[in-house]
């Protein structure tokens, strides 16, 4: 089955999920949507890392009883795994302060909600 | 003292990141055990920076290679590429260790009675270790991954202490803006430092720089990188967060967060000069970093004209007076691979840069200071509102007067040795270049002259006839900076060649870094 996957199709959805992210943060004034943009670029960005240590077919790169063949890059996984942890830190502070924008304002358009101006 | 000397690097990083964790805890038996444990553990931090940067001075670079056998084992045996965490100390990062140690001790000693009697002050102190743990790891690491950790830190810490008072909807819109910036340039540089792993297998600069082959994919990362720094660094176009971001953020915040901003231009040299700057031609990229810089002091300084809220005035001059820092490493950039030229005003222009970097970071964290200090009297920070202030709070009235001419750069104050350092190399490299920088900075003295004239000067407004000057902690950590300032301007010549002069030497020697940690491979 595996085979007649293109090896570059990680790529190509790494590359849709950016197009598509950036498209929604710079066109889209709801908050709560800029937030999804960021969410789906850095979900780009992962799929794009960890796709580049990947090897179809390879086996994981645990050491221990590892039958004979090629392995997964590991190095790109750990980066993975680092920048997942931290966009979570990052998604969960911007919806916190989306909360404390609306109680001030009553909305969440990015136009609307503004006080600084200039 | 070997031991302190030796893994002065690591504990630089690792010491406030753990006081950040700690002050919550003490904070529960009093707020004078919390400011005491701070004060000390960064009297700590600020010895250890001490020495680091005199040993520094002497041997030039120093590796500190984690979990190796030895700290300098960069490469262990077997390999060909180095594999471990390092962080690589070279003169240009220690002299943004001392910037940004100076600014923090300056911050926290000014919000210590700032904050007397609000709530929630340990998170504030919390944040601010964090964010000065985050700049100096940005300034020490020698890893593209750690890079990106460090930036993200400093995002998370900066934009929940911009945020801080949640009670007023301007000051979580400013931390918003900071925080959604900072998440895009982060994944940008996140997607370039990929493009490079996926040609070289490495994530150390050193070992990138010693292999990178400038293909079409390294200048798409370099771009990537680029565009992600400028942001960070508010450069015009890309300015839009920043005068929202430092009009709100509280206390001694504002200098932090300005702080962390040239970081991210000491991220963008380290970059070009570093990994791109070995054999290609730089003009271009050098050219491109100029453009970023007149256009952030021609727009900046126009912005700031016409406001009328204070911070937002001085937050439009950092745009402006960082123009001036592009424009001197921009130069020194454009004429990496002509010796000649190098040698002429090349070099000079990179000093004028670096230099103004130092001396902005002191007397715009003196500026912002002073107006956060009005804010805390009279609860505003438009201009037209206040008048005859220097009545009532004269001290502040002088720092502000300080600042306010360091940044016009008027004699004998930092801000001139700097800015005539970049006007007279400039000037060998285009004339028109070094001319608007002297129009811009004509218009910096208007603005500022206008702004005093309006807050200080004048009979006492009724309403603000009993205000009463700021507490001390305040004024003491105002009169750091501007003693400094003063003392940058009086004695330029000494300040250039202990640490302004190595920082420029660091930068354009490209192979002494890449040789510190790839020195044994063949």
């Amino acid at each position: 089955m595996t085979e007649y996957i293109p090896a570059n199709f990680p790529f190509l959805a790494a590359a849709l999920l950016i197009g598509i992210a950036f498209y929604i943060i710079l066109f889209r004034r709801n908050l709560i949507k800029l937030i999804m943009g960021i969410a789906m670029l850095s979900s780009g960005v992962n799929l794009f890392i960890v796709a580049l240590g990947y090897r179809i077919g390879a086996n994981a790169p645990i050491y221990t009883d590892v039958p004979p063949g090629p392995m997964v890059l590991s190095v790109p996984q750990a980066l993975t795994l680092t920048s997942i942890v931290i966009n979570v830190a990052v998604l969960a502070l911007m919806l916190t302060m989306i909360i404390h924008t609306y109680r001030h304002t009553g909305d969440i358009d990015s136009e609307k909600s503004r006080k600084l101006k200039g | 003292m070997e031991f302190l000397i030796t893994n002065s690097p690591a504990l630089i990083v690792a010491i406030p990141l753990v006081v950040a964790f700690i002050i919550p805890l003490i904070g529960r038996t009093g707020d004078k055990a919390r400011n005491t444990f701070m004060l000390a553990a960064f009297a700590l931090i600020s010895f250890l920076v001490a020495i680091l940067a005199v040993n520094i001075h002497s041997v030039g670079i120093r590796i500190y290679t984690f979990g190796a056998t030895t700290a300098d084992l960069a490469v262990p045996e077997h390999f060909i590429v180095p594999v471990r965490i390092i962080f690589e100390v070279d003169a240009m990062s220690m002299f943004m260790g001392i910037v940004v140690t100076t600014v923090t001790l300056a911050a926290l000693i000014y919000s210590l009675q700032f904050l007397k009697g609000q709530p929630r002050q340990a998170r504030f102190y919390s944040l601010m270790m964090l964010l000065y743990a985050a700049m100096m790891g940005l300034a020490f690491t020698g890893d593209m991954f750690n890079l990106f950790v460090f930036l993200e830190i400093a995002s998370i810490a900066g934009a929940a202490l911009a945020a801080y008072r949640t009670n007023l909807a301007d000051a979580v819109e400013g931390g918003f803006k900071y925080i959604v910036i900072s998440a895009i340039s982060a994944l940008m540089v996140l997607f370039a430092i990929g493009i490079l792993y996926s040609e070289y297998d490495v994530l150390s600069m050193a070992a990138i720089a010693h292999f990178i082959q400038y293909t079409h994919l390294d200048m798409i990362a370099l771009g990537l990188l680029g565009g992600a720094f400028v942001i960070k660094l508010a450069g015009v176009p890309l300015h839009m967060w920043a005068p929202d971001t430092y009009t709100v953020a509280p206390a001694g915040s504002t200098p932090m967060i300005l702080a962390a901003s040239y970081m991210s231009m000491y991220a963008l040299y380290r970059v070009t000069f570093t990994i791109y700057g070995g054999f290609i031609d730089t003009t271009a990229i050098g050219w491109a970093v100029i453009i970023v810089g007149l256009l952030s002091m021609f727009v900046g300084v126009m912005m700031a004209v016409h406001q009328t809220d204070i911070k937002r005035m001085m937050a439009y001059h950092a745009i402006s007076q960082g123009g001036y820092m592009l424009l001197g490493v921009g130069v020194g950039l454009a004429v990496l691979a002509d010796p000649v030229a190098l040698r002429a005003f090349g070099q000079a222009a990179m000093e004028g840069g670096i230099f103004h970097l130092i001396n902005h970071v002191f007397y715009k964290a003196l500026l912002f200071m002073t107006a956060e200090a009005i804010f805390l009297r009279i609860g505003t920070r438009d201009t037209n509102k206040m008048g005859g202030l220097a009545r009532n709070m004269k001290w502040t009235a002088g720092f502000f007067i300080i600042g306010a001419l360091a940044i016009a750069g008027i004699p004998p104050f930092n801000g001139f040795a700097s800015k005539l350092l970049i006007y007279e190399s400039v000037l060998k490299f285009n004339p028109v270049l070094a001319i608007i920088a002297m129009f811009v900075s004509l218009v910096t003295l208007a603005s500022f002259a206008k702004v005093f004239y309006s807050a200080f000067t004048g009979a006492p407004m009724p309403a603000y006839k009993q205000v009463k000057e700021v507490p001390k902690s305040l004024i003491i950590g105002m009169s750091i900076l501007a003693v400094l300032c003063i003392f940058f301007g009086l004695f330029p010549g000494l300040i250039v060649n202990n640490i302004v002069a190595p920082a420029t030497n660091a930068l354009i020697n490209h192979a002494g870094y890449v040789n510190a940690v790839m020195g044994a491979v063949p």
